[in-house]
């Protein structure tokens, strides 16, 4: 029996010996290496002579956190996943709902036309786009002032662009949750409503007692996959704000762009990075936790 | 000549014959690319792998079957990077060994490059050629190429700012040309601004740009940074009051507070009057040429800078108002060798040919970019050109920024104060104070790097063959 089992682990190490490996290298050696870096100054200078880099401790925490720059940017990434993450999530259970219901027909061109948008590329998108939310010649506005509401400066406006950028990026992504929605609907038995309904329950209390209930754990990865997308926020603002206007669409990923490739602060940008992770990591153990307290 | 990179490529050669048939000729392909330092071809001619941007990377290869016809033992191979990744683009190329021989650089990032020791000093060079070449050159544009006494790249074209402006526009105003000096021009544009009402503005200045604080400073005096480079300076007096003549600009209403990114079409703006002046370079004499309307071009054209004339000048400048010139940027992109290429010398080559001034001439006619050497000027399409005619002006009058690795970043740090200035969101004071203790920051490097010893742009080492 032993000797069964050494073998079974044998080939099973043998099996993902490549795969493993393949992650180490790939990825917990940069992440390794990732946050070494956030503990020097890497810069241009070292880059020229590795004698001029500098270990500097906590410094590029330290000093990430005194930069006002950094908190704007993290206001602006709270914003963009409280706001954006909710009425994505929203929007993609309602375009599921309405997709798998009975009484939809042609429910395959709906959920290949909603989820259009997810694979089409963004740059294009958001060129796109840009002609919609044009302040003169945009169709949006265009669409306002017919409901007689003045143009909106759409990506020029401070207190506008970030909605926008949210509109557009819950537009781009929605289609994907719901597919994952719509495979979750799909797993609940029709007995169950069956049931419900003998017993008169309205179409409300059948989706308040049956269908979220049983749609839990489907929720509850959406809404993580959501999150964790939407902390990560960084092509929407960089293609069609370069995070104006007055910093008002930077994200935490932006600036760590910038940082780093603009700027070439690789350490200053990898301490962003290590922040940003820590705060994913508290933001997905805080929903298992209220997931599991129910 | 085929350059080898390492002696084991004869020991790989033998491996090679040993493989079998199938591997064999993939195995060759690759190995081909990978010693590509700068080897030779099949019919034995060296390839010059040359970077260069936007659309200089595209017309240059108009310049080339002369080149190559000239050396028939030479090949260029142009990359053509977009301006927006180029600087990304040849630092990664430096981190992954990858540069190429010779390529095209903005002339602000000369000091980085050098930092990096990514480019080769060209003195040694330098000395075959005769004295009156290099002072061809514009000397405000060649003193960016140098760095501590070492010359490390050549300018191939040259860029500064001044005014495009309404002629029809001033002459409303009473002025036959724009004035010469700080005090007439903001009387103009006050003139300017009062006939054009609330809606337009005198002069357009996106408040994403450093250049136009920047230039009014270095006119004043102001020396923007003190201590070899080693502190911000912009608490310092002339620099304050350069930058609250700037704010006051806004103040008043002359300059409307928006980006460039909100300017949802500059030359339909300027054609409808939205703005009688903008400063800007030369490549947009193409693009007014092009853009505007017939109905406007007959009633634009372009002016150098106005100068800072103290009030009471004592003794008063010299020359008539025709010369008072106010300094503009030395700005522009050169052309450079790297340090680690093999062919250095095929580089240095085709390198002099692009600084002959017919070529330059001819790469004008090409482009629109304005020649680095004076003698091309002499070219009748650019003598013909009555708006380059201000630029030639302009050229001999020129101040270059802090030749650190740094600046970029301080220019960038000087945008955003100074936009937080002109919304009122700080006072003058609190934005330079903020801005001097943000490049102190910045420069905390190059502080440490000094007081090692440690030269941040070494000078003058000698080259890696």
């Amino acid at each position: 029996m032993k000797g069964s089992e050494r073998h079974a682990a044998l080939s099973a190490g043998i099996f993902l010996a490549p795969a493993l490996l393949l992650i180490a290298v790939f990825f917990f050696l940069p992440v390794l290496a990732a946050l070494l870096l956030s503990f020097s100054d890497f810069d241009i200078y070292a880059l020229g002579d590795l004698n001029r880099l500098r270990f500097v401790g906590f410094n590029n925490y330290l000093q990430l956190l005194q930069s006002p720059l950094f908190w704007t940017a993290l206001g602006n990434t709270f914003y963009f996943v409280l706001v954006g993450g909710p009425l994505s999530v929203g929007v993609s259970l309602g375009a599921a709902l309405l997709v798998n219901a009975r009484l939809t027909r042609f429910p395959g061109f709906f959920r290949a036309a909603f989820f259009l948008p997810v694979v089409t590329t963004l740059v294009a998108v958001a060129v796109v786009w840009r002609y919609l939310y044009h302040p003169r010649y945009g169709l949006l506005n265009y669409g306002l002032s017919l409901l007689g509401i003045e143009p909106i400066d759409w990506l020029g406006d401070p207190n506008w662009a970030m909605p926008a950028i949210i509109l557009m990026a819950v537009w781009k992504s929605f289609g994907f949750n719901m597919i994952i929605f719509i495979a979750g609907l799909q797993n609940i038995p029709t007995t169950l409503y069956e049931a419900a309904r003998i017993d008169g329950a309205s179409a409300w209390r059948q989706f308040r007692y049956i269908t979220l209930p049983l749609l839990g754990p489907t929720f509850l990865f959406v809404a993580l996959m959501t999150m964790i997308g939407y902390f990560q926020v960084f092509a929407e603002p960089y293609v069609m704000t370069q995070g104006g206007p007055a910093n008002r669409t930077l994200s935490v990923v932006l600036l760590m762009y910038e940082e780093g490739f603009r700027w070439w602060n690789m350490g200053y940008a990898s301490a962003a990075a290590f922040v940003l992770f820590v705060l994913i990591l508290a933001g997905t153990v805080l929903q298992l936790k209220l997931q599991k307290s129910r | 000549m085929i350059s080898r990179p390492f002696p084991g490529a004869a020991a790989i050669a033998v491996t090679l014959t040993r493989m079998s048939p199938p591997i064999r000729p993939w195995f060759a392909v690759l190995l081909a690319l990978w010693l590509s330092g700068c080897d030779s071809t099949a019919d034995r001619a060296v390839v010059v792998e040359f970077w260069a941007m936007g659309q200089e990377g595209e017309q240059v290869k108009a310049l080339l079957p002369e080149f190559e016809r000239r050396h028939p033992g030479l090949k260029v191979r142009v990359q053509q990077i977009p301006w927006s990744a180029a600087h990304e683009k040849l630092l990664t190329a430096y981190a992954g060994d990858a540069m190429p021989d010779l390529f095209q650089l903005g002339n602000t990032w000369i000091p980085e490059f050098v930092a990096l020791r990514a480019v080769e000093p060209l003195d040694q060079r330098l000395q075959a050629w005769p004295q009156a070449a290099l002072k061809d050159y514009f000397p405000g544009i060649l003193a960016t190429n140098r760095l501590e006494g070492h010359t490390y790249a050549l300018p191939w074209y040259v860029d500064t700012r001044l005014f495009f402006y309404r002629t029809d526009l001033v002459a409303a105003a009473g002025w036959t040309e724009l004035p010469a000096t700080w005090e007439e021009w903001v009387q103009a544009m006050t003139r300017i601004k009062a006939l054009a009402g609330p809606e337009r503005h005198a002069i357009l200045l996106p408040i994403n740009e450093w250049q136009l604080p920047v230039i009014l400073a270095l006119q004043r005096g102001a020396t923007l940074l003190r201590d070899r480079d080693r502190y911000g300076n912009f608490r310092e007096p002339r620099f304050r009051e350069a930058f609250a003549f700037y704010l006051s600009l806004f103040e008043r209403g002359l300059a409307p507070p928006v980006g460039n990114t909100q300017i949802a079409n500059l030359y339909q703006e300027f054609a409808n009057g939205a703005f009688a002046v903008y400063v800007s370079g030369p490549w947009n004499i193409g693009e007014f040429g092009r853009r505007l309307p017939a109905a406007v071009q007959p009633h634009w054209d372009t002016a150098p800078l106005p100068a800072w004339i103290p009030p009471h000048p004592n003794p008063p400048p010299p020359g008539g108002r025709e010369s008072w010139v106010g300094a503009s940027l030395a700005g522009g992109a050169s052309l450079a060798l790297s340090r680690t290429s093999l062919c250095r010398e095929a580089a240095w080559t085709l390198l002099e040919f692009l600084a002959e001034p017919e070529q330059q001439a001819r790469f004008y006619q090409l482009t629109g970019d304005l020649p680095a050497r004076q003698s091309a000027w002499a070219d009748p399409a650019l003598a013909g050109n009555r708006y380059a005619q201000a630029f030639r002006r302009q050229l001999q009058h020129l101040r270059a920024t802090p030749a650190i690795p740094e600046w970029e970043r301080i220019a960038n740090k000087l945008t955003y104060h100074a936009e937080r200035a002109i919304r009122r969101q700080v006072s003058v004071d609190e934005a330079l104070a903020a801005l001097d203790r943000d490049v102190d920051r910045i420069l905390e490097k190059r502080r440490w790097l000094l007081s090692r010893g440690v030269q941040p742009s070494p000078a003058g080492q000698g080259s890696a063959r």
